[in-house]
């Protein structure tokens, strides 16, 4: 068990090296440096520039040097907590992402959570009841899930719940609380705000997962084990449950690998048609805005992120199969 | 009528002469008229038509049959373990249980029980238990092999938590298993096939059924160990006095171990009686050409094995009459195309379902 | 086991035929074996005639258009669906779609636009309209439908009018072509890079086969939208369009062809041990053989469907960039353009209609869906 946890610990800096050389490639891609097109705007916008700030700026991200070099002080600075400053909005990086960061791993581990919570179930019904009535109205409604971008979900919802009930139901907070500083008042008044996002970002992958647990379980309840669990005199509810279940969601964990990637994409665009606080529409503006090295940080973050919820599917997995839990042993 | 056996020279493979069964009382298992249909969209998959034999305490009864003949699901149909599309047509399934300690005496009709019914769950695994055909794969991967027999002594005993382990190392030190207190934590992927059958002979015996049903146990594992289970089988036979259904193709296996053999053929009887009789005095020409398949040790060498001529037909395209006149030697145009005979046994004989002994049809092939 | 084949009721199909009196059985070929097959789908056979129609729009969306997409005319912006009409006044009539009228709201000064009833325009098959070259090749001014008596913007707007005043439903049409046609692509380069890379790990194995599977794993582990945002946003915003048509498809391959190298791969080692591969190889068979006449075929109805299932996601992919500002840009009309204008909740309660483009993508990508389901169930009927 620890050497294989050990074994993927071992992993994490590498896959943090290359992403964050993506993430610098990004940062890169646009035409001209950043600085340049900074320079262009402000001039375009009339007012002067600042030549001792841009020298700088300059100074700090070693813009004349090879891009290897760039690459270093960039990362550098990364490592001892200087996310850099964001030239579109004046603000320190890490100012700008701090409380955005908690909302969207809430929002995203919610969303997780909601996923698994719907999914399984629909998957063991599913797979128990193969081509009855009920299997058959969850396997259509899988296909409308799989096909509905979430975001026209979040705004037919959204108008739903206008048009009939006048209820505008964006953003993660009411607006007293939006700038409040955190209280229970306000956390109770996120809990009664986070439903609606956690379900339009869970609704597709919910519908692939139990797609995934219902092939797996009708594969595992025709395996010998299962019919040895029956011939013991095991209640069929219990069987199900207890040995081709655990062996047919054991995989669901691991697809966390990809599921938490997916939410985190997912959710940058809900966020901007919901208009939620979150990384998303941040990102968004960064992009549009060519504000690349907040871009940058913010992808190099979730990469993070990404990093972090395989290692956790790795260890759950390992938690719930044997198998793989004794191969380093 | 009857034509002159052509001996089968089964020199190697006959059953020890000293080995006789009496069969006395009413039988612990008696199959009557058993139906195991499969309903599909192609059409109906009549994977049982029409099975009866019994079993007696102590005794085993040994069924044989070429690959797909229905054996498996007669078994499957007696532990109501047979799946949907599947479902049992017609038939009963007697069991009668000696009064044994706080068990009354009983006898039901397994094939009206509910499938899912708690009566049923009692009889699985706590009176008739199963060594399935797959031993490889009967244990749950995730789970170790103590917990799962555990649970099936928990199932059908009165017993803690600690005492179930207890008869669990039990019964794992007596199928032969090595140093069973560190095996019961063990996986099955951790076991050699061999352990892995062990472990599954153990887990059938925990609960002390009274009947015993072995689906080909050692089609799965190598010769030698084979050889190994089989006589562990025996022995536990002898210990305990088990009743067995044993489920083979290998004629040599129901040589050594069955007292009463059983034959089918495209989930039909052809042909049952006590092992000596079929082995030395086989009447149905299906059982004649299985045993002539088998190879020898007093057989010339390199003389080529007759195998039974022609092959199992579809299951959707069952022959009409007899199923197995198509490859039969003696089949009579006319007759065995056209009615299907009954297992009818003539007065002091055992029962075979040819016309070439009896001139009995079957009444009805609904 | 169940060892009944689930080819069985082929055998009763009249393509199955014994030659020459001989019993030489005819062995159909894996393609026809899994045409059978999936023919008993029903629900992937009405998906596959749903994929089709979508095909035939984008094919030819001058014709199905009724409009030219991009005459705008700011006055007659948000006119509600006027949709074909087969009652009026109670009374059954041929097709028809009723005119609209317009008034301005006095304090808003917004146009409010109401169904005029007096009005109607009947509805006319192969109708003349506005000119065009059929497929890019004849020219031509028929339309698939056209209405008697209408001309310019009095034409009825079948499914309304969006900001800019332009018929919804012919810039679909439009739409169908961009959108369907960036999945095709993007599917295609995919293929093209997945099944190289995932032969090539497949068949070689070994360090080949680790590099390549780390590097799958490590595109899978990215978050999907945020890079290909980023890579979207790093074009110039000079480029015209066909040079942001064809980036955008590159980008979309970029991080596509992983799942498909997978399977690939997978198919390629199973393959590998499968009996039928071993004894052709024992009988002598040389490699390319094995692998041309005994692999590929065996595979590539595999590819087929994993490929059907591979472009909805492309087009739902091109849908979000597009739809966020990255992806596509106007002029150029996408599914993903049109729904840009419905991006916030007020633009959704004015004009609800301007969600439509929104069914398209849910229809086109469920008929997409499940007929790639339902030709995997074809090719592979032991894998469910
Ligand atoms: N789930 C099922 N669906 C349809 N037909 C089935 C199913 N299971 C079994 N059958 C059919 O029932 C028949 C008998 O199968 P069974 O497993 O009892 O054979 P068997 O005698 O045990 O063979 P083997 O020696 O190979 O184990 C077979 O012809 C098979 O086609
Ligand atoms: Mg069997």
């Amino acid at each position: 068990m620890h050497w294989f946890i050990l074994k993927r610990l071992l992993v994490v800096p590498f896959m943090l090296f290359i992403f964050s050389i993506i993430s610098f490639v990004l940062i890169q891609a646009p035409p001209g440096d950043f600085l340049t097109s900074y320079i262009a705007e402000l001039t375009q916008g009339g007012s002067s520039v600042d030549q001792a700030q841009i020298d700088a700026l300059r100074q700090t991200y070693g813009l004349d040097r090879p891009m290897v070099e760039q690459y270093f002080t960039w990362i550098g600075r990364m490592l001892q907590g200087d996310l850099g400053v964001s030239l579109e909005w004046n603000r320190a990086n890490s100012e700008l992402i701090g409380e955005r960061l908690l909302l969207t791993l809430l929002l995203t581990t919610f969303s997780l959570l909601f996923t698994w919570a719907v999914a399984i179930p629909i998957g063991i019904i599913s797979a128990t009841r193969k081509y009855s009535l009920v299997d058959y109205v969850f396997t259509v409604l899988n296909y409308i899930g799989l096909a509905t971008p979430n975001f026209l979900l979040a705004l037919v919802l959204m108008w739903i719940a206008f048009d009939r009930f006048g209820l505008s139901v964006t953003g993660l907070f009411s607006p007293e609380f939006a700038q409040a500083p955190w209280s229970w008042a306000r956390v109770a008044d996120l809990m009664s705000h986070i439903w609606l996002p956690m379900i339009v970002l869970g609704v597709a992958g919910t519908a692939q997962i139990a797609r995934v647990v219902r092939a797996n379980l009708l594969d595992e309840l025709g395996k010998p084990y299962s019919e040895m669990a029956r011939a013991k005199g095991l209640p069929e509810w219990k069987l199900v449950l207890k040995y081709p279940t655990r062996v047919a969601i054991a995989p669901v964990v691991s697809t966390l690998g990809w599921y938490f990637p997916q939410l985190l994409s997912g959710g940058v665009v809900v966020s901007v048609v919901m208009s939620l606080p979150t990384i998303g529409p941040l990102l968004l503006r960064a992009l549009v805005g060519q504000d690349m090295y907040l871009a940058g940080v913010i992808i190099l973050l979730f990469s993070v992120l990404t990093v972090i919820g395989t290692l956790v599917s790795d260890i759950l997995l390992a938690v719930l199969d044997p198998r793989i839990r004794m191969d380093g042993a | 009528m009857q034509q002159t056996p052509t001996a089968p020279d089964a020199g190697a493979t006959a059953p020890d002469p000293a080995r006789r069964f009496e069969r006395v009382g009413e039988p612990i298992l008696s199959i009557r008229g058993l139906k195991t249909h499969f309903t599909m969209d192609e059409g109906v998959v009549r994977a049982v038509d029409g099975v009866s034999f019994d079993l007696h305490a102590g005794e085993v009864v040994g069924v044989v049959g070429e690959s797909g003949c229905g054996k498996s699901i007669t078994m499957k149909s007696v532990l109501r373990l047979v799946q949907k599309p599947g479902r049992i047509v017609a038939g009963e399934i007697i069991y009668r249980r000696p009064a044994s300690g706080k068990h009354k005496a009983l006898e039901v009709d397994l094939a009206k029980l509910p499938e899912a019914g708690r009566r049923i769950r009692q009889i699985r695994g706590g009176d008739i238990a199963l060594i399935p055909q797959e031993p490889m794969a009967s244990f749950s991967p995730l789970h170790s092999i103590g917990s799962q027999i555990v649970e099936a002594i928990l199932l059908h005993q009165d017993v803690s938590k600690r005492e179930a382990k207890e008869i669990a190392i039990e019964k794992l030190r007596e199928v032969g298993m090595p140093s069973p207190e560190q095996r019961f934590d063990a996986y099955s992927w951790q076991l050699s096939g061999g352990l892995r059958q062990r472990a599954i002979i153990a887990m059938a015996l925990s609960c002390n059924p009274a009947i015993l049903v072995a689906d080909e146990p050692t089609t799965a594992i190598d010769v030698t160990t084979q050889a190994q289970v089989l006589e562990l089988l025996k022995q536990l036979q002898r210990e305990h006095g088990s009743s067995i259904v044993f489920i083979t193709h290998d004629l040599g296996v129901i040589a050594q171990l069955a007292d009463h053999v059983v034959v089918m053929y495209l989930g039909r009887v052809m042909e049952q009686g006590p092992v000596h009789d079929i082995f030395h005095r086989p009447r149905h020409p299906y059982t004649r050409a299985l045993l002539q398949s088998v190879p020898s040790l007093h057989a010339e060498p390199r003389i080529q094995l007759p195998t039974v001529a022609g092959s199992i037909p579809h299951p959707l395209q069952r022959p009409t009459g007899c199923p197995f006149h198509p490859r039969c030697p003696d089949a009579m145009p006319g007759r065995c195309d056209v009615a299907m005979p009954a297992l009818y046994a003539a007065p002091g004989g055992s029962p075979v379902a040819c016309f070439l002994h009896h001139d009995h049809e079957e009444a009805d092939d609904g | 086991m169940p060892e009944v084949a689930a080819n069985v009721p082929d055998l009763d199909a009249p393509d199955v035929v014994t030659k020459g009196g001989a019993s030489a059985v005819y062995v159909a070929p894996a393609w026809k074996l899994t045409w059978w097959r999936f023919r008993k789908h029903k629900l992937a056979l009405v998906s596959l005639w749903v994929v089709v129609l979508i095909t035939a729009i984008a094919a030819m969306p001058e014709f199905f258009a009724t409009q030219d997409p991009n005459t705008t005319s700011a006055r007659h912006a948000f006119i509600p669906p006027q949709t074909i009409q087969f009652v009026h006044e109670g009374r059954p009539a041929m097709p028809f779609a009723y005119g609209v009228v317009g008034q301005r709201d006095p304090r808003t000064l917004r146009m409010e636009w109401a169904i005029d009833t007096e009005v109607r325009y009947p509805v006319r098959l192969f109708a003349r309209g506005f000119e065009y070259r059929l497929l890019g090749l004849i020219p031509t001014d028929r339309h698939l439908i056209g209405f008697a008596g209408a001309s310019g913007t009095d034409i009825p707007n079948l499914l309304g009018t969006d900001r800019l005043g332009r018929d919804q439903w012919s810039r679909l049409t439009y739409g169908t072509r961009i959108s369907l046609s960036i999945g095709l692509v993007a599917v295609a380069l995919s293929t093209v890079l997945g099944i190289l890379l995932g032969g090539i790990s497949g068949y070689f194995g070994g360090l080949v086969d680790n590099v390549i599977q780390r590097l799958i794993e490590l595109l899978q582990a990215l978050p999907p939208i945020p890079v290909w945002l980023a890579l979207s946003a790093a074009l110039p915003r000079t480029w015209p369009v066909t040079w942001v048509y064809f980036a955008i498809t590159v980008i979309l391959a970029l991080l596509g062809w992983t799942r498909l190298a997978r399977e690939v791969r997978g198919r390629f080692l199973s393959l590998r041990e499968e009996d039928f591969v071993l004894a052709a190889r024992l009988v002598g068979a040389s490699r390319a053989r094995v692998i041309f006449s005994h692999m590929v075929p065996s595979f590539t109805s595999h590819i087929i469907a994993a490929t059907t299932l591979a472009i909805p996601l492309m087009i739902l992919n091109e849908t979000f960039l597009s739809f966020l500002g990255l992806g596509m840009r106007p002029p150029a009309i996408s599914w993903g353009v049109m729904l840009q204008e419905s991006q916030n909740l007020q633009s959704v309660v004015n004009a609800p209609w301007l969600m439509i483009p929104g069914l398209f993508v849910i229809v086109t990508v469920l008929a997409l869906n499940i007929l790639g389901d339902g030709l995997r169930d074809a090719a592979d009927p032991y894998s469910s």
